[in-house]
């Protein structure tokens, strides 16, 4: 008699299961290689570093990203209808109310921070807020607490976690290089070099495949988040509303500052491959606009077909 | 397995739990004599419409049984949206049994038809012999449990009266535990 109208994506799962399973494969390949190159102590002294970065980053990720958007907390009061919004939202997931937001900018953008239910944060833009509609705002709401409810901040920290490692051996590498090698070994001076280049190779090929596993990660729980979010409302196309408006103003505005031009880009002289596949796709956090609302079109078909 | 839900980003919409509405009646005597709070004879389903021709079916069925049921019992019905895109199932009966029973009705047609996931809440309207302190009895469908909202003017709440029938009701029904999640309905027509 309880049934959802929705039949669970098991491709999505499982697409996600093994991109997860693939980065920590890469996980344990590269530590591996750490311990059989460079011995215990130096090791240690990585992890810890680059562990306590991912502490850091895991316990005060709400008030990064809130700092960082300078957004504020806002109590019932100051903005009663996004907080009856959220209320209602929560009650009808049944997950406890985050702290609400307001970030003053006039992108049109939401996000949710924090590492658990109970320190998220959903913050949206005074932009957002001016452009939406009231329907189109709850739908971005509703895939915003979808990432609280899937602990996005928890899996994506964690799976950027190697990424850092990585970028801290390439360093450590390098500085401990010039001055004068790991061991400090006499010995053999040719041998160290060669084991320094060794590692820098290995951090440098595993920083690059765990920069594309976590963004195709992202982009697989953004999808998921789409899905969960339509599911709540209900209203699938109400979301597909709100993300052609807002992605078609994000194009308009340029959000990226111009002298933070992306490292990895520089390597690559052409945009496509071949036709159909472009790199771009392969580095972004986000799907692409029309894969998420094809995924939306298919949730509304299944929502319009009778019982 | 909730953990692998999460990791997996599928959380599965939660379905409502029914059978706790039936404690009202009971909760109903108990308010009048410890709160001296007495049912207004009116209670609300409140849900959110979901877009498709499966709703239109599930809603237009609905209307129909209702409109039945109530001639059956002699009680009044009548539906309406609130700005917050949410729909409202508006029933009056002074007899709280037939009340009660009304809203296990729409909430289990929807139920029946797979929007178990839409349902937000049901009310049952309560106030005072005067008329003048009200205080709504909100059945959190998700949680299983009930929490007091009486609102006052200028979108307050009376949290001391909220209090005092939480102490009265607490071995009648199941309270909401976690005060935050107390929500406010501003705007109910009730």
């Amino acid at each position: 008699m309880a049934r959802t109208r929705f039949p669970a994506d098991f491709g999505l799962s499982s697409r996600m299961l093994l991109t997860m399973f693939l980065l920590g494969l890469l996980y344990v390949v590269f530590v591996a290689v750490l311990v059989a190159v460079l011995g215990g102590q130096w090791l240690w002294l990585i992890l810890l570093i680059a562990g306590g970065f991912l502490f850091f980053q895991y316990f005060f990720s709400d008030r990064i990203a809130l700092y960082a958007m300078r957004g504020r907390e806002v109590s019932p009061r100051q903005a009663p209808e996004l907080h009856q919004m959220i209320d209602r939202l929560c009650a009808l997931a049944d997950m406890p109310k985050p702290k609400v937001a307001i970030a003053d900018s006039d992108v049109p953008n939401a996000f949710a921070t924090g590492r658990d239910q109970k320190h998220a944060v959903v913050c949206v833009t005074t932009g957002i807020l001016r452009r939406l509609s009231e329907p189109e705002l709850e739908a971005v709401l509703s895939h915003e607490l979808s990432h609280v409810a899937h602990r996005d901040v928890a899996v994506m920290t964690l799976a950027s976690f190697l990424g850092i490692l990585a970028g801290f051996v390439v360093r450590a590498a390098i500085y401990g290089g010039a001055y004068g090698g790991f061991g400090r070994s006499n010995d053999n001076r040719d041998n160290t070099g060669f084991v320094i280049l060794l590692v820098v190779l290995a951090s440098a090929v595993v920083y690059a495949l765990s920069f594309l596993l976590t963004r195709a990660l992202s982009r697989y729980r953004e999808l998921s988040a789409d899905r969960a979010g339509a599911i709540l409302i209900g209203r699938p196309s109400t979301l597909a509303s709100a993300l052609v408006k807002v992605s078609g103003e994000m194009a308009r505005i340029p959000t990226r500052d111009l002298r933070a031009a992306e490292p990895l880009n520089a390597f690559f002289f052409a945009p496509a491959l071949a036709p159909g596949f472009s790199l771009s796709s392969l580095f972004a956090t986000h799907p692409p606009l029309q894969r998420r609302l094809d995924q939306l079109a298919r949730l509304e078909a299944q929502l319009g077909r009778q019982a | 397995m909730r953990f692998l839900d999460a990791l997996l980003g599928r959380t599965k919409p939660k379905q409502p739990k029914l059978d706790a509405l039936f404690g009202v009646t009971a909760a109903a005597i108990t308010l009048e004599v410890s709160a001296g709070l007495k049912p207004t004879g009116q209670a609300a389903v409140c849900f959110k419409p979901a877009s498709g021709e499966g709703f239109a079916v599930a809603s237009e069925e609905l209307r129909g049984l209702l409109e039945l049921a109530v001639k059956e019992a002699g009680s009044t019905l009548r539906v309406e949206d609130d700005r917050y895109g949410y729909r409202w199932v508006v029933l009056g009966d002074p007899d709280p049994e037939d009340l009660v029973t009304a809203v296990h009705l729409v909430n289990s047609t929807l139920e029946q038809h797979g929007f178990g996931p839409q349902l937000l809440c049901s009310v049952f309207g309560f106030a005072d012999a005067s008329g003048g302190r009200r205080c709504h009895l909100v059945y959190l469908y998700k949680r299983g449990t009930f929490y007091p909202f009486a609102p006052r003017e200028g979108e307050r709440r009376d949290n001391e009266l909220e209090l005092q029938v939480r102490g009265a009701l607490g071995s009648d029904l199941p309270i909401e535990p976690e005060l935050a999640r107390w929500f406010a309905l501003w705007g109910i027509p009730l």
